[in-house]
């Protein structure tokens, strides 16, 4: 079978591997060079296409549950008009952390095409589950997506209420908590928290 | 007969009551026509300053002095006693529920909170620095016991403390 293969294969690859006769060495240069940022660009716009509200929302399983709960809370409207998307919490800015999260990703398409929460039952019996990837995601990497907008450098405490400046300045500045220690379900319902530290 | 008579002169007095109250109760609309929408009032902003406000009578729930959005209180969870829950005070330095909430209907103590009592917002309130839409005439216990020792002339009557 694969000899077979390999005897269908071997002219296509001799070709392949022996060197141009009639086209100069600029011209394969400059052709790989285009043909390098056509691929590389097209690659991108597809990965950034894939990092939008839009693109996240294209699914009812998303739209209808979690998408539908962050629109009560202040990262999707508040005073100054910035929007906190999908990507902004789920995706890292960070590229090969990027890459490594779509290729974790690659579950979630899995689950699409086999509808593992594609009913409303369904998600909510593994909201749990899939709650507990984002927590343990968040404090795995100190809540990096939190930090990309919110940096602890650039907290006032002066202009936050008492008991909160008190609690950032106990807790969050030692570094003895992150972020999603104290903040879980600041974007989407929560899931029993029955068991959960910090959660009667 | 009588009892015809009897229900028009009821329902005579009753749309004379409806009248009357219609003229002096608007309703919260206001003057506005029912045709017409009313312009909404901006929103009150929240109060969130942390400092507990005297209770007007002993049995009135605390109100929240602090703001409560996006606070979930459900099944699955109760941001409130994410805070003032028993074990979780000392983190927080928040007040702890009261005992109260710990007990069942037959005022038996559980070790957890009572489920009549896990619905924080059904008695406690967060404010806002709104103007109340209709005049409050409330006074409480001790103005009221203070204004009768004053009329009465009389120190000590041993109502207070």
């Amino acid at each position: 079978m694969i000899r077979r293969l390999w005897r269908f294969l071997q002219p296509y690859w001799l070709t392949l591997i022996r060197p141009s006769t009639s086209l100069s060495l600029g011209l394969l240069v400059v052709c790989g060079f285009i043909a390098g940022v056509i691929f590389w660009g097209g690659f991108n716009t597809a990965l950034e296409l894939t990092n939008t509200e839009r693109f996240c929302v294209s699914c009812h399983e998303m739209r209808d549950n979690v998408f539908a709960e962050l629109k009560d809370t202040i990262h999707y409207t508040n005073r100054s008009g910035v929007r906190a998307t999908c990507p902004d919490c789920h995706v890292p800015h960070n590229w090969t952390d990027k890459i490594a999260r779509k290729m974790q990703a690659s579950k979630e398409v899995w689950g699409k095409i086999f509808g593992t929460i594609n009913t409303r039952e369904k998600f909510v019996a593994m909201r749990l589950e899939l709650a507990q990837h984002e927590w343990v995601r968040l404090k795995a990497n100190n809540s990096l997506e939190c930090r990309n907008c919110h940096s602890a450098d650039s907290m006032d405490l002066t202009k936050q209420s008492e008991r909160a400046a008190i609690m950032h300045s106990r807790h969050l500045f030692p570094g003895e908590k992150t972020c999603i220690d104290c903040h879980k379900g600041i974007a989407h319902r929560l899931p029993n928290m029955a068991g959960v530290p910090g959660w009667n | 007969m009588r009892r015809v008579v009897l229900a028009a002169c009821l329902a005579a007095t009753m749309l004379a009551a409806a009248t009357a109250l219609a003229v002096d109760l608007p309703g919260l609309r206001g003057p506005t026509p029912i045709g017409e929408t009313k312009e909404s009032a901006q929103i009150a902003r929240e109060i969130n300053d942390d400092a507990r406000r005297s209770r007007n009578y002993p049995e009135q729930p605390p109100v929240i002095p602090h703001s409560i959005r996006g606070y979930e209180v459900s099944l699955n969870a109760n941001r409130c006693l994410s805070c003032h829950g028993r074990r979780m005070t000392e983190m927080s330095q928040a007040p702890m529920i009261s005992v109260t909430h710990f007990m069942d209907r037959d005022d038996q103590i559980l070790a957890t909170v009572s489920a009549r009592r896990y619905f924080c917002t059904q008695c406690h309130v967060p404010q806002h620095e709104a103007k109340p839409l209709v005049p409050n005439g409330f006074t409480d216990i001790d103005t009221l016991i203070e204004r009768q020792r004053k009329t009465l002339g009389t120190a000590g009557t041993g109502a207070r403390q």
